[in-house]
């Protein structure tokens, strides 16, 4: 009740002299506006980059059969090793962060055609492995592999440019048939991909890859064809080596599942390979650690340049309540002669500062909601106006959309009160620790 | 020097019979023995210290003020009367001496008792009214009940019926600025009121006033007075002190003198002043 009658006489006292309290408000409502809007939009610049470390491979883990040492391997029978067809099946039903799965074969082998020839990789693998790895096919018609060709066994493939270049220099490649001399099976090609430069990283591990000798078919189509048991021959060595993937690569939702998902695996993996070392889990540690850094040097940035707007709206109301306490120093004096006690005081002036930064937070939040709007009409202004200047600008900052973060709005709110709060302290102790008699003198 | 007991008897006994025009609050105890004193004051001192200086303001006055008397307190300046004013309004504390306000010695109150002491058993009426400028005319009359967390209907009411009574029925929702300065000071004394005081504290009430509206003002004093109340008022003009039952000179910090008025100089002076008011009015309205 004696709250609510102050709040009554605040809201007077200030609606007594609107535009001294609504100047007041204006440092605190573009306190807490400028929280919000600058929050969203270095939360959009933010999502913008963050999007482009995802698309370099952030949320991608890798899994990988490695061959162990041989003294390991000794007394295992035959040397059969790496990753399981049913790990990769057991770790998508047990993960639901994972959004895709690409289950890798590869081995390094001969393509020829009439008398070219090229040394390349036979990678098997499914339709989702082009995403994964970024591959795109050259403009001039073809595609990659799709599920069908996987389930139906045929003998297709997609080759990389360079192969396609070496194979068939005068030739279009697409619907010729590639030779693998030592399977002798034939695949027929049904596309080619755009040129490529080798790949810095992809998954984050920082061993370039090399896709120009690749040559790709459905991973059933190899199993089929090629089998899991592979023998090589040569310098006088006969090694038999027997694996059902060489590498599972698996994309999860956001990048800040990556971590917890990879132990999982690593957990899942651990049943079966904890005797002989023969897998290894990859994750892209330095974008994970780019992206953190990012995040948090955007975030700092919002952070400050909030706080600075939040001091300037808090010494606004400081100012303006100094101001007041030393014009309503009279009324300071009759309040206390009749009666007001210096508690009563101190109510009285932090009641208004609380309503003050209220009212001007909420009209802060109201403006927020119209920052994306106001922001986007900015650049179009900018990209109108000085359209060279405007592209040269990194694309995080011209394509980026401001997304308002919701969580700022309470805490805007929270900053903005207590601002005012510590702001009109002072002044409402000043006012309290006026000596009534001459506070009543007071012109 | 000091008034007899006869006389305070007398004061007393005006007033307790006197106080039924208005409703007060907690009435029906004022039928005491012995007349009830509106404030005692023993040997009273008061010492500023400025820089290495010590101002003795008050030097040990005593003098009584019983229920409703009417006291005008004079003297030049500089002879302790604001410094006595401040310490009656319990805006200050005495350096020695009693300043009794019914049962209490307010030189031993905390500043919060002395704030309420000041919101239930002061009223105070100043020079340049002092009302809230953002709150209405029932609004500023309840001011004190406010600080004594009493509002409420029965409270606005009171309010209402006490603008009424000073002649502001037709107002209760102006403010401050919407009135002449003889409203204002009809407001003050509405809000003097409120609390039912020990006594009405008048800090040259009528300084800001033409002397049409300070008769009015000082008539309103009169009658307030013969309903029993205590009135004080602190004055330099002479034609002011000479309405009061009795006149307290102070000088240099000490009293002076303590005369009382007798009615038939009262009476005299009061005609005399409300000729000179009609006189004026008459030739404003033959303007």
């Amino acid at each position: 009740m004696l709250w609510l009658r102050t709040l009554r006489l605040g809201v007077k006292s200030l609606t007594l002299h609107p535009l001294r309290t609504g100047l007041t408000m204006l440092g605190i409502m573009i306190g807490v506006w400028a929280v919000i809007v600058l929050t969203a939009i270095s939360q959009g610049a933010s999502d913008q980059v963050q999007k482009q470390i995802e698309s370099l491979g952030a949320t991608t883990i890798i899994v990988r059969s490695v061959k162990p040492p041989d003294e390991e391997m000794a007394g295992m029978g035959a040397s059969k090793f790496g990753l399981r067809r049913s790990e990769l099946d057991q770790i998508l039903a047990t993960l639901p962060t994972i959004e895709r799965a690409v289950p890798i074969r590869e081995i390094g082998r001969q393509f020829t055609y009439q008398d070219r020839r090229v040394s390349g990789r036979l990678v098997g693998c499914t339709p989702g492995y082009a995403e994964v790895t970024k591959l795109a096919i050259r403009d001039r018609g073809g595609r990659f592999l799709t599920d069908a060709d996987g389930l139906r066994l045929d003998n297709v493939c997609v080759i990389a440019a360079e192969v396609a270049e070496q194979l068939f220099p005068y030739e279009e490649p697409l619907g010729k048939m590639v030779y693998v001399p030592e399977h002798t099976d034939y695949y027929r090609v049904v596309g080619v991909l755009a040129h490529r430069n080798p790949s810095a990283a992809i998954g984050g591990s920082l061993d370039s890859q090399d896709f120009s000798q690749d040559v790709y078919v459905p991973i059933q189509t190899m199993r089929r064809r090629v089998g899991d048991t592979i023998m090589t021959r040569g310098n006088g060595q006969f090694q038999v080596e027997m694996m059902e993937l060489n590498q599972i690569t698996l994309q999860v939702q956001h990048v800040s599942q990556v971590k917890t998902t990879a132990s999982v695996i690593e957990g899942i993996l651990a049943v079966k390979h904890s005797l002989v070392n023969d897998i290894a889990v990859v994750v892209p540690l330095e974008l994970l650690e780019q992206a953190r850094n990012l995040r948090l040097m955007f975030l700092g940035i919002g952070v400050l340049i909030a706080c600075i707007s939040l001091l300037v709206g808090g010494i606004g109301i400081m100012n303006i309540m100094l101001a007041s306490v030393t014009e309503r120093t009279r009324e300071i004096g009759i309040r206390r002669a009749l009666g007001a006690k210096r508690a009563d005081i101190i109510r009285q002036f932090l009641v208004e500062t609380i309503v003050l930064s209220f009212a001007g937070a909420a009209l802060g939040i109201l403006l927020g909601f119209l920052g994306p709007v106001m922001y986007r009409g900015v650049i179009a202004l900018i990209s109108a106006s000085f359209p060279d200047q405007f592209a040269a600008l990194p694309a995080a900052i011209r394509d980026s959309q401001p997304a308002i973060v919701y969580e700022t709005i309470p805490l805007a709110v929270i900053i903005a009160v207590t601002v005012g709060l510590v702001s009109g302290l002072y002044p409402a102790f000043r006012a309290a620790r006026m000596n009534p008699i001459e506070a009543l003198r007071h012109e | 020097m000091s008034l007899t007991d006869a006389y305070r008897h007398d004061v007393a006994e005006n007033a307790t019979s006197a106080l039924k025009g208005l409703p007060k609050e907690g009435a029906g105890d004022s039928h005491s023995e012995s007349p009830r004193l509106a404030t005692k004051i023993l040997n009273l001192k008061k010492e500023y210290v400025l820089k290495s200086e010590t101002v003795r303001a008050l030097r040990g006055v005593s003098f009584d003020v019983p229920e409703g008397d009417y006291v005008a307190i004079m003297g030049p300046s500089g002879s302790g009367k604001s410094t006595l004013l401040n310490l009656l309004g319990c805006l200050d504390q005495p350096t020695s001496g009693q300043l009794m306000l019914g049962d209490d010695d307010i030189g031993t109150m905390t500043d919060d008792e002395l704030a309420d002491i000041r919101s239930r058993r002061i009223g105070f009426v100043f020079q340049s009214y002092n009302l809230i400028q953002q709150l209405s005319v029932v609004e500023n009359i309840q001011v004190p009940l406010y600080y004594q967390g009493r509002i409420g209907p029965a409270q606005r009411e009171r309010s209402i019926a006490l603008a009424q009574r000073v002649g502001l029925g037709e107002r209760l929702e102006h403010r401050p600025a919407q009135l002449s300065g003889g409203q204002q000071q009809r407001v003050a004394i509405a809000r003097s009121l409120i609390n039912d005081p020990y006594f009405i504290l008048a800090d040259e009430a009528t300084g800001n006033l033409d002397s049409v509206t300070t008769e009015e003002i000082l008539t309103l004093f009169d009658e307030l007075n013969e309903e029993g109340r205590t009135i004080i008022m602190v004055t330099h003009e002479d034609d002011v002190a000479g309405r009061a039952k009795r006149v307290v000179r102070l000088k240099d910090g000490m009293l002076h003198r303590d005369e009382l008025n007798p009615q038939s100089e009262r009476e005299a002076v009061r005609e005399a002043q409300r000729e000179a008011a009609s006189e004026i009015l008459k030739k404003q309205g033959g303007n």
